[in-house]
């Protein structure tokens, strides 16, 4: 049945009814067009995409096992029992990035894990004690009044080193407010001050900033200018108010850094610090203001550094074996099933530059595991062309016609592959979530990679291999070549 | 034909033959637990000299700085593993630099993982609750692709029990591996587990999807031989989606580098025992829930397995 002219490398079919006819050489064309695409997404100098307000680099991602770096957990650090509030752990996630990002690592991750943990992940960074005590600089900002003590108390809590207490304790206050957001904006008179084993009172915390920027002053000397949220801007306009000429102590990590007189009201949220500042030292003033002001203390709850070395290593292996894993397959189904076979091989092919582009464009990062679900995930994309192959086969045994027995193969074989594939993504999901919410971003990564692979195979086996077995089956008659097809003979 | 349904309780006993002494091992030994699960430092460090010195040597640096009850081991030629509790950074650079000086060489760190033991427990439970999850969703996926056939139910459940089996055969090898090589439970065997659970259920739906198929076609044949007719029709995929998997995994363990060999060992267990549960005791089990033959297990004047 020469029904077809080869036409500029597409088959024009004429007649016939069976399924694919008259979408064929669309599907074709559109498959073309796809593999000139992932060829050129996986190409490894690609330039990215820049095109007026798109930016988008398309670069290989690896995890931290493969080219070394930091990983650590940081956990709130509060009294067991307490909840965290959603929105501060948030808040403090933002200002774990600024402050990984002052440490000047590429591709640095920050992404909450959970209710109560901050993943970072600093890939390449050498100095693992440094990016951790930066981290865990916890930086608890609080504005606390000090209006009640002389300035010789004030002069002694100034001493370096000393710890003063305060009425705010981590997620929860002592005042009847539940997070520490709201508990700022509670009227000041409502609390007690001065205790007698000097509890001080927190007015607000640095969760309350929005801006802090370092100015010069008429004199040419240097002054910090903030400004406060609404809620901030209220809560401190009441104090200020009430406490004109009395001083407000700056409080990191319960130690007090500075302790300026107010002195005017504070109405519209806008204020600044003066003092005796060089340049240098009110730079350090705002940075302190605006980064150390996590709304709830943070500690390293787990940590993992790994040399570069171990993950040059990893990743050079896992490639050659993902190779010659490939190769292996290839070579299995090419033997075994012949000219399917081989068709099969290119369709893997076309899978692998798909998966990978899919990879590189989310960007999926690729952690050891990963490379390990990608590699399954081969498996997987065989299967499907095994289980239509399985079924072509014995519908060629039992008499039928070539054409017949490739698209019965097809519908046949289909609700097993769905079914299974199925199965095989609720597990992908169920791995994901317990990845995502633990911080295991090893598990994450492998259920990511597994499950588009999944999704990229059922594509692939479905419409790639198909069309490009009737591209081939077009051109050629089975009654003279059924060896092609691992069928012992011509029914 | 291959009859293989018809001596479905020998290949029962084959699975028990495994499974039993592994479940003894787990019973005996328990898993030993990772610094991931069980909280601690663990330290992979590179002596660039290129001679060790004897662990106690190591063990003493380890003792003078309040880690006493460390386990030092070595790997290679060159570089040491160490598992203490739970340490800090600062005590890391400390005690690696003591062990720099007292050896005379500069060591390279490759890792150091800390966790607390807090999040470890956590895992372990979150653990448990994924592997539960996954057999609930894939139980009522089941049921409901084969709603249209007879006892739906039925072969959501088979699945479930062969997956459990594989669950078993990884968790009972596993024991007596670590028992006997000093291996440790990690999140990576966690995924394997997992995975090992996607697969065995991908293979048993194969199975079961042609009995479903075939169900419909020989509606006069006995449910036994429909069963076991699905079975070998299905047998050349099996084994072949077997090999391919194999194959895959076989290159990752031997070119895939020492990180990720005890994940892609507990992967060809779970994925060789996946495709013997989906063949040899899944669909047997169908068979035995529709002629109710447990009704003659313990009957002693009644043959066993009637075929």
């Amino acid at each position: 049945m020469p029904a077809c002219q080869p036409m500029a490398g597409i088959c024009l079919i004429s007649g016939g009814d069976y399924y694919m006819s008259k979408r064929f050489p669309w599907l074709l064309v559109s498959i073309i067009v796809l593999i000139i695409i992932t060829i050129w997404i996986v190409w490894p100098t690609n330039p990215g995409i820049h095109l007026g307000s798109i930016n988008k680099d398309i670069q290989t991602k690896l995890g931290l096992d493969l080219v070394g770096g930091v990983q650590a957990l940081l956990e709130a650090d509060l009294p067991t029992g307490t909840k965290v509030d959603p929105e501060a752990l948030s808040t403090a996630r933002t200002i774990v990035e600024n402050r990984v990002n002052g440490l000047g690592v590429n591709e640095a991750v920050v992404q909450q894990a959970g209710n109560n943990r901050i993943l970072v992940e600093l890939p390449g960074e050498t100095d693992p004690a440094k990016a951790l005590a930066a981290l865990q600089q916890t930086g608890l900002l609080e504005f606390v009044d000090f209006s009640k003590i002389t300035q010789t108390e004030i002069a002694a809590l100034q001493i370096p080193n000393t710890v003063i207490k305060t009425d705010f304790v981590g997620g929860t206050t002592t005042s009847t407010s539940p997070t520490p957001t709201t508990s700022a904006t509670s009227p000041v008179t409502s609390t007690a001050v001065t205790k007698p084993e000097q509890i001080f009172h927190t007015v607000m915390t640095g969760a309350e900033l929005s801006s802090v920027a370092v100015q010069t002053t008429a004199t040419g000397g240097y002054e910090v200018a903030f400004v406060l949220k609404p809620d901030g801007a209220k809560t401190f306009k009441d104090f200020t108010t009430a406490n004109v000429g009395k001083p407000l102590a700056i409080v990191l990590d319960k130690k007090v850094i500075s302790a300026p007189n107010i002195q005017n009201p504070i109405t519209e949220g806008k204020g600044v610090i003066t003092g005796n500042y060089t340049i240098d030292s009110a730079n350090a003033l705002a940075i302190q203001l605006k980064y150390g002001s996590l709304p709830i203390p943070l500690r390293v709850a787990s940590s993992q550094t790994v040399g570069p070395t171990l993950g040059q290593d990893s990743l050079q292996k896992s490639l050659v074996a993902g190779v010659i894993g490939m190769l292996v397959v290839m070579l299995y189904m090419a033997l075994y099933y012949r000219l399917p076979g081989i068709v099969a091989d290119l369709a893997l092919i076309v899978y692998a530059l798909i998966a990978f582009s899919i990879f590189k464009l989310i960007p999926v990062t690729l952690t050891l595991p990963g490379i390990a679900g990608f590699v399954l995930s081969v498996g997987v994309a065989v299967d499907a062309n095994v289980l239509i192959f399985e079924r072509m086969k014995e519908e060629l045994r039992a008499g039928r016609t070539l054409r017949q027995s490739v698209d019965l193969g097809w519908a046949r074989a289909w609700p097993s592959i769905r079914d299974s594939n199925f199965s095989t993504l609720i597990t992908c999901l169920i791995l994901g979530y317990f990845g995502k919410t633990y911080g295991a971003s090893i598990v994450l990564g492998f259920a990511l990679t597994l499950g588009i692979g999944v999704l990229v195979s059922m594509f692939t086996a479905i419409i790639v291999t198909r069309t490009f077995l009737h591209l081939v089956l077009d051109n050629i008659e089975f009654s003279e070549h059924h060896t092609w097809f691992g069928v012992a003979r011509s029914l | 034909m291959l009859n293989i349904v018809g001596r479905r309780y020998l290949f029962f006993g084959i699975s028990l033959v495994v499974i039993i002494p592994g479940m003894i091992a787990l019973a005996l030994w328990g898993l030993p637990l990772a610094i991931d699960f069980s909280g601690g430092s663990l330290l992979q460090a590179r002596f660039d000299s290129g001679t060790l010195p004897q662990p106690a040597q190591i063990l003493e640096v380890y003792r003078q700085n309040g880690y006493g009850d460390s386990q030092i081991q070595t790997s290679g030629t060159d570089q040491i593993i160490v598992r203490t509790k739970q340490m800090d950074e600062t005590t890391k650079s400390k005690i690696v630099a003591a062990l720099s000086k007292q050896f005379n060489t500069n060591i390279t760190v490759l890792r150091f993982d800390t966790v607390g033991p807090a999040v470890g427990s956590e895992v372990a439970t979150r653990a448990a609750l994924a592997v539960a999850a996954a057999a609930v969703g894939i139980t009522l996926y089941i049921t409901y692709a084969f709603r249209g056939v007879q006892h739906a139910f039925r072969y959501g459940i088979s699945a479930i029990i062969a997956m459990l089996h594989d669950v078993l055969v990884v968790l009972g090898v596993t024991a007596i591996l670590c028992h006997f090589l000093g291996w440790e439970v990690d999140p990576l065997f966690l995924t394997a587990l997992l995975t090992v659970i996607g697969f065995s259920v991908h293979d048993t739906i194969v199975v079961f999807d042609r009995i479903r198929e075939n169900s419909n076609t020989f509606r006069r044949l006995p449910y036994e031989t429909v069963v076991n007719h699905s079975i070998v029709q299905t047998l050349a995929r099996s084994i072949n989606t077997q090999l391919t998997v194999m194959f895959t995994l076989l290159a990752l363990l031997l070119f895939g580098g020492i990180t990720i060999r005890h994940f892609v060992l507990t992967l060809l267990i779970g994925v060789f025992s996946g495709t013997y549960s989906s063949i040899f005791n899944a669909a047997p089990i169908l068979v035995v829930w529709e002629n109710r033959e447990w009704r003659n297990w313990f009957r002693k004047d009644t043959q066993e397995a009637p075929v």
